[in-house]
């Protein structure tokens, strides 16, 4: 590859030296620039709102760029401390938070407003990779027993706002470390078995009465469809009246209509399927495969077992944003607050998600050891 | 101590087989992305379902989503007099109408639009009231009805109040208002009964943009070709049911235009004639059923109803002793008294019973073989030896005495049932009643007794249970004058479609004219009679009752300048205990006598056929009361012509000849 003359491998050092990943870069402004688009449509044909969502964009790839001149070593040596604040702060989320949406995830450190869940989302899968690359691979079942624990504190803590969304991004997080870290299968079947039995225990004594309805609104959204269902009996419609080709870019009149809630933030998948049909969806589903592909490309090559671990959970956690969303919109999964990752308008997750991809980029383009 | 643990961890690392695990990792990386795919390709099938399998399901879901179809009112079919004059018209009605949404300080814009056009502090705290919980972009109504004076005063200042503006809708509206409401009736607004019944008859759709129906009269009985066939919009909304665009409109089809065969200016010397009087009268052209005037009095203003009628107007239309609601023409059930004399003389000469020249001697009374009762004449003396002739143009009461009880009371029932007395005359309106022949099963169903002589005497002067309508009259009167010949009375004439000049649908032939159907009646058989010449007995005795010096039509025919045949009628309301002697100044007013005219004219090829009732009349008899109402009318309806037989040898009794007082 390096090999195949003086000019690529001068630009491959160019990009190499800034620590950009090129195809992931390319994947990802595909996906930002094809967001600008689609909200646009889905926000009423505001100019403003698409500058709005252009100008976090644009921040996100800068917080991006930073995170990806920081050397993978530097995370590994903070990991306990910036897992410990993270705690603090969700603590302190839960005691002095601020209240939105009828859930406390935000908290004012003096300058601005922060949601430290999002924080917590690079965090866990840093601390979980760091604690089990400690020691050999595959991980013993003691190591993975206080990995897991270590997973469950910030999930539950997450959980308890209650933001079910992020708690159940982060508890994949590190439990795709630990898969990753090679956990024996005899292991993974007994804990799916067990998390299967601890189901009712959730239903029954953990979850809200609103998170309630969700799961049966999800298993049968025509029982209300004016009210609990509606939602999702309208993406359902939306993406299904798409057809093949769709209606076109702006001419979604479920979305143009205003039938559809929630169009340029967590259903803005819909849109996308109402206005671009099934050639559009596969073409999108293509881009975030082709991230995937490239982030686990980076986690094999990556050169020790933390970053690998590393690079592997998020990219692993990017994938499941995206099924989770697309999942949930389309009927397939219960209505979580998780967005379409870089195409939904919202800065938060952004810049949250690209400071992600900033980490896998360090990992692919710093070399402890310079081959 | 911790410190220690690390260092042996770092070491660990040292002594690690990073081969053996880099192996492990990308395992398990690979058994991730198997995974990966896995769930892309559920995905990918989830989506497939809905956008390929299910296409066509959500693609109507879709549509039914945004597509609304508004209906779209038809226009109501005008109705015209014979002449072409409108009776029934739909007039634009201008009311205020306020969007919330475009209005900045709604409670100071209706403030100041009030102050402005005079509106009550009333009608604004009622627009409050239905604000709240109204769609902000759906227009809501300040005022209706507004005066022409509101609305120029408005348009000139609309341009301070955006979002308020003046909307036009059409409204039924009878311009001569009292003169037609009982023969036209009048629409209103849809009840919860009309809408059941349009529920029922499978047509409520057809209505679905429609706030007014008919709701008596012909609006109500050529409801289904005046109303039309509803248009609509299809139209694009919003979840909030706001229109974007038009997408389609189908245009309603107006209602089809009637021509009636009424005459407006024979309606409004019917009006003159009744006025401040209880009563009926109707004409008919005896040609062909078309029915020319059709009044009863006293009326009321149909167009009070259509905006929905005050429950002060209301009252006062329902508490009027003199029943405005009533279409005395049609509802009227009056007794026809000596009206009906012709008719009993044409039984008595087809059954036999007498000739022309029977004779009877009339000493002012009649009694019956084994009764103490004497039914009495009006003139104390009698008219001694009178024949048939005598007894129809003096109305010489013994003579029908005696002629009815000989008849006996079912050969007179089976004749006046042909003439269409106790029966519908199948007349398109549905207000329509009966009246009663009396006959002995009548009897026996209505009040269980057997059918006595002694009231078969009465039956002879059109008393006891007998009563008709004043239609009734006129349509039996154009029988006789007929000879026979049975035309339905009727007022329709003809049904017009207009034609569409601007057609939205460009495949629609554009039609050069209206459409105009003369309606067809249906006829009954005619009556036949053994004696073809017995009808022409009876219309000239009749024809002598108003030419003839003496008879009781005379002098309500005297110096008119066609030639005209009638028979008059004076109604006992109250029976009269024997001996007694009836004082209309001394009787009270609703116990008086009733006034009877039938008429015809010209006496040859009869053109109008006239009945008339008036109730409760202060003194005189048909001949005073009724008989000028019907001069008045054929006054006017024949105007200017002159029908009169200068040949004496034909008529070498009469004495109202032309030119002479």
């Amino acid at each position: 590859m390096r090999s195949s003359g003086q000019d690529q491998q001068k630009i491959h050092s160019i990009w190499h030296r800034l620590h950009i990943d090129l195809p992931l870069l390319a994947g990802l402004l595909c996906l930002i620039t094809l967001g600008l688009f689609v909200i646009y449509s889905a926000g009423g044909q505001e100019i403003n709102i698409v500058f709005k969502h252009a100008s976090r964009a644009g921040f996100a790839l800068i917080v991006m760029l930073v995170v990806a001149q920081i050397p993978p070593l530097t995370y590994r040596k903070w990991a306990v401390p910036l897992f410990v604040i993270g705690l603090v702060l969700l603590i302190s989320v839960l005691l002095f938070g601020h209240v939105g949406k009828g859930a406390k995830r935000w908290i004012n450190i003096g300058i601005t407003n922060i949601q430290p869940s999002e924080i917590m989302k690079l965090i866990v899968p840093i601390m979980i990779a760091w604690y089990v690359s400690e020691y050999n691979l595959p991980a013993k079942l003691n190591t993975i027993i206080i990995a897991f624990i270590l997973v469950l504190i910030p999930t539950l803590l997450i959980a308890k706002q209650p933001d079910l969304g992020t708690s159940l991004l982060i508890a994949s997080s590190g439990i795709f470390v630990i898969f990753l870290a090679g956990a024996s299968w005899k292991l993974i079947i007994s804990c799916a078995g067990l998390a299967s039995a601890f189901v009712p225990v959730l239903w029954f004594f953990l979850m809200k009465d609103y998170q309630k309805q969700r799961v049966l609104t999800f298993l049968n959204p025509e029982q209300d469809p004016l009210g609990s269902g509606y939602q999702i009996i309208q993406s359902q419609i939306a993406i299904g009246s798409g057809g093949l080709n769709g209606k076109g870019w702006l001419q979604g009149t479920q979305s143009q209509l205003e039938f559809l809630p929630e169009r340029h933030t967590d259903f803005i998948f819909a849109v996308f399927s109402e206005e671009f049909g099934l050639i559009g969806v596969s073409l999108l589903l293509l881009v975030y495969l082709f991230i995937v592909m490239r982030g686990l490309w980076i986690a094999v090559n990556a050169q020790d077992a933390f970053t690998k671990l590393l690079a592997g959970s998020l990219t692993l956690t990017f994938f499941i944003y995206v099924f989770v969303n697309i999942g949930m919109v389309s009927g397939i999964l219960p209505v979580v607050g998780v967005p379409l990752p870089l195409v939904s308008y919202g800065g938060t997750s952004m810049v949250t998600l690209m400071a992600g991809f900033g980490i896998l980029m360090a990992i692919s383009t710093h070399r402890r050891f310079h081959v | 101590m911790r410190k220690q643990t690390k260092f042996n961890q770092q070491k660990r690392v040292a002594i690690r087989n990073h081969s053996a695990e880099a192996n492990l990792f990308s395992r398990r990386i690979f058994i991730a992305f198997l995974g990966v795919i896995v769930l892309v390709l559920v995905l990918f099938n989830n989506i497939y379902d809905f956008q390929v399998n299910f296409y066509d399901k959500y693609q109507t879901r879709s549509n039914s989503n945004r597509i609304k179809l508004l209906p779209v009112e038809p226009n109501r079919g005008l109705i015209y007099d014979r002449n072409g004059v409108l009776l029934a018209q739909n007039k634009p009605v201008y009311s205020i109408e306020v969007i919330p949404e475009q209005v900045d300080d709604i409670k100071k814009t209706i403030v100041n639009v009030s102050t402005l056009l005079g509106i009550s502090e009333e009608q604004q705290q009622k627009f409050f009231k239905t604000l709240k919980g109204k769609r902000r972009f759906k227009p809501l109504e300040l005022k209706s009805r507004l005066s022409d004076q509101q609305i120029a005063l408005f348009s000139v200042n609309q341009h301070h109040y955006p979002g308020v503006f003046i909307e036009a809708r059409l409204k039924r509206y009878y311009p001569f208002g009292y003169l037609t409401t009982h023969t036209l009736g009048y629409v209103a607004r849809i009840n919860r009964k009309d809408a059941n019944k349009l529920e029922d008859d499978g047509i409520s759709e057809n209505y679905a943009a429609t706030r007014n129906i008919g709701k008596s009269g012909l609006e109500k009985y050529y409801e289904k070709i005046l109303h039309g066939t509803i248009g609509h919009q299809a139209v694009e909304v919003n979840n909030q049911g706001r229109i974007i665009r038009t997408l389609n409109f189908t245009p309603p089809v107006p209602g089809k235009d009637l021509t009636l065969t009424l005459d407006i200016e024979l309606q409004m010397i019917a009006k003159r004639a009744l006025s401040g009087k209880r009563g009926a009268v109707v004409a008919i052209d005896p040609r062909d059923g078309g029915v020319l005037a059709m009044y009863s009095n006293p009326s009321y203003d149909g167009n009070l109803f259509v905006h929905g009628i005050s429950s002060k107007n209301f009252k006062k239309i329902t508490d009027s002793k003199d029943s405005p609601f009533l279409n005395r023409a049609v509802q009227g059930g009056y007794p026809p008294a000596s009206t009906v004399k012709p008719f009993l003389a044409l039984t008595g000469l087809d059954a036999k019973i007498i000739t022309p020249e029977t004779k009877i001697k009339d000493d002012g009374w009649y009694q019956i073989k084994g009764v103490d009762y004497k039914w009495r004449e009006m003139s104390r003396w009698g008219h001694q030896w009178v024949n048939l002739a005598k007894a129809i143009e003096k109305s010489c009461n013994v003579y029908f005495y005696h002629l009815a009880y000989n008849l006996e009371i079912t050969r007179i029932s089976n004749m006046m049932e042909k003439f269409g007395f106790g029966n519908y005359t199948g007349i398109d309106l549905r207000e329509e009643i009966q009246g009663i022949m009396p006959s002995e099963q009548w009897k026996r169903a209505k009040h269980n007794q057997p059918w006595y002589p002694g009231e078969t005497v009465h039956i002879g002067i059109g008393q006891s249970y007998w009563t008709v309508t004043p239609l009734q009259l006129a349509q039996a009167t154009s029988i006789l004058a007929n000879e026979g010949q049975i035309k339905i009375p009727h007022l329709l004439k003809t049904i017009t479609e207009r034609a569409t000049k601007t057609s939205y649908d460009s495949n629609a032939k554009p039609t050069s004219g209206p459409l105009i159907t003369n309606i067809m009646h249906e006829s009954k058989p005619p009556i036949v009679i053994d004696n073809h010449q017995n009808w022409r007995f009876v219309l000239d005795a009749m024809h002598n009752a108003v030419q003839k010096r003496g008879g009781t039509g005379y002098e309500a025919f005297r110096g008119s300048r066609y030639d005209a045949a009638g028979k008059t009628g004076s109604a006992q309301v109250a029976g009269l205990k024997q001996g007694e002697k009836y004082d209309a100044a001394s009787t009270k007013e609703s116990k008086r006598d009733n006034a009877m005219f039938i008429a015809f004219a010209p006496y040859e090829n009869p053109e109008i056929v006239i009945a008339v009732a008036i109730e409760n009349i202060a003194k005189g008899g048909g001949g005073f009361n009724a008989a000028p109402v019907a001069r008045q009318i054929m006054d006017q309806y024949f105007g200017k012509r002159v029908i009169i037989s200068q040949d004496k040898s034909k008529h070498p009794h009469h004495d109202n000849i032309y030119g002479k007082k």
